[in-house]
């Protein structure tokens, strides 16, 4: 399992596409190739916008399928953070 | 190029000067102002310096604003922008609580510290601030991402406190939206490129529903929702189009969000001088500002929709014989 800290990589506002982009590939890919559970850790980030956790996720729900959700977790996420999350979730499993 | 500031160009009264937009001979541009008064949405002062940054400033001519008011041109920061030489003597201020000058964002790292620096400028509360940081980033990664403009993104924003409240203009002189949006649609004219862009989920870069790895097709809807629901101004302007999200009254008790930006109270122009790019004003009221969380709750209900409704339009449908 890993845990991945975004404030350190984004700050309070999560909102650098490139940058959720990277996390995916370089960081959450690899565990679930793996088999490894992945936690993605909100504490300190107060927003963000829906293009970044696009980036984020959306690819892994296409790869993976809908069942990737059960091997992401989100951590200490804020209300807005948790929203948005749940729109491109969402939205991702109704275009599926 | 000829473009004129007139005495008064807002959102709600912006419509006769981009008609006045004279863009046809793309080698000199030619600004003036009205003598007596300047009074200018930032969007006006961006799509200028947007087009000024298309030419040598050497080719640029400018006369000498007479208006009582030039002095705002000069602390925007239009001239220094343009590289362009002007007399209009002002007392700097600190600009904290005020105004955000022309700015120049070429790429995604500058955006970031941008708007990092951006909200202490404008002294916002967190309420406040949610929504205009939202605003810029993702209006201005869609201009780096879309436009492939050379010059990439100018902002500018301004605090007015007669109507409490902060007005914002990001112009890029890129691809304009239906070149981008035809890369997978067939819009037959700007203004339906215009609309496709403003719907949820409808991008330039895939057909296919939930968009690609970076790309959803939904900044543009978040952010027409936002001014939908906090009653504000909204416009687009790209190619010879125009749609202008009009202000809800503040009678109408529920607002609820369409996905179909043509469904809302809106005016549209589609015989304007061709815009070579795309330019986007909004306006955020301070005192109806709804909290953004509250908005993501109608954002979510409409979005889902809208991916139902069309995927249901493309089911088969049964045979009777």
């Amino acid at each position: 399992m890993i845990e991945i800290k975004l404030f350190e990589i984004v700050g309070e506002f999560a909102e650098n596409k490139d940058i959720a982009r990277d996390i995916r590939k370089q960081r959450i890919i690899p565990e679930l190739n793996n088999n490894q559970k992945v936690i993605l850790n909100f504490e300190g980030i107060h927003a963000a916008t829906q293009s970044f956790i696009h980036a984020l996720i959306s690819d892994l729900l296409r790869k993976y399928g809908n069942d990737v959700l059960d091997k992401i977790s989100f951590k200490h996420c804020d209300e807005i953070v948790q929203k948005i999350i749940n729109i491109v979730v969402e939205y991702m499993q109704e275009s599926a | 190029m000829k473009i004129h500031l007139p005495n008064s160009a807002f959102l709600g009264n912006i419509d006769p000067f981009l008609r006045t937009l004279d863009i046809t001979n793309p080698d000199r541009l030619e600004i003036t102002t009205n003598e007596k008064w300047i009074s200018i949405h930032p969007i006006v002062l961006s799509m200028v310096a947007a087009i000024g940054l298309t030419i040598s400033p050497l080719k640029i001519h400018f006369k000498k604003p007479e208006a009582t008011s030039k002095h705002y041109l000069k602390r925007m920061g239009l001239f220094t922008l343009l590289k362009i030489p002007s007399d209009i003597k002002i007392t700097e201020h600190e600009p904290a609580g005020r105004f955000i000058p022309l700015t120049q964002i070429n790429d995604s790292s500058a955006l970031t510290k941008f708007i990092t620096n951006m909200v202490p400028l404008l002294h916002l509360k967190p309420k406040h601030s949610e929504s205009i940081r939202y605003i810029v980033s993702e209006l201005v990664r869609n201009a780096l991402e879309h436009s492939l403009s050379k010059h990439g993104a100018i902002v500018s924003a301004q605090y007015y406190k007669k109507s409490n409240s902060i007005r914002i203009g990001i112009a890029d002189t890129g691809l304009g939206i239906r070149k981008t949006i035809n890369h997978s649609h067939n819009a037959k004219s700007d203004l339906e490129a215009i609309q496709l862009a403003l719907s949820p989920g409808i991008t330039g870069a895939t057909k296919k529903e939930g968009g690609t790895e970076i790309n959803a097709g939904a900044g543009l809807f978040f952010i027409r929702s936002i001014a939908k629901v906090n009653r504000d101004y909204f416009m687009i302007y790209s190619g010879k189009a125009m749609y202008k999200l009009l202000k809800n009254k503040p009678t109408q008790k529920k607002i609820s969000l369409h996905s179909d930006p043509f469904m809302d109270r809106f005016s549209k122009d589609e015989n304007l001088p061709f815009w070579q790019g795309t330019a986007v004003g909004i306006d955020i009221s301070l005192e109806t500002t709804k909290e953004l969380s509250f908005l993501l709750d109608l954002i979510r209900e409409t979005y889902t929709t809208a991916i139902k409704e069309r995927k249901k339009a493309k089911y088969k449908k049964a045979r009777f014989i």
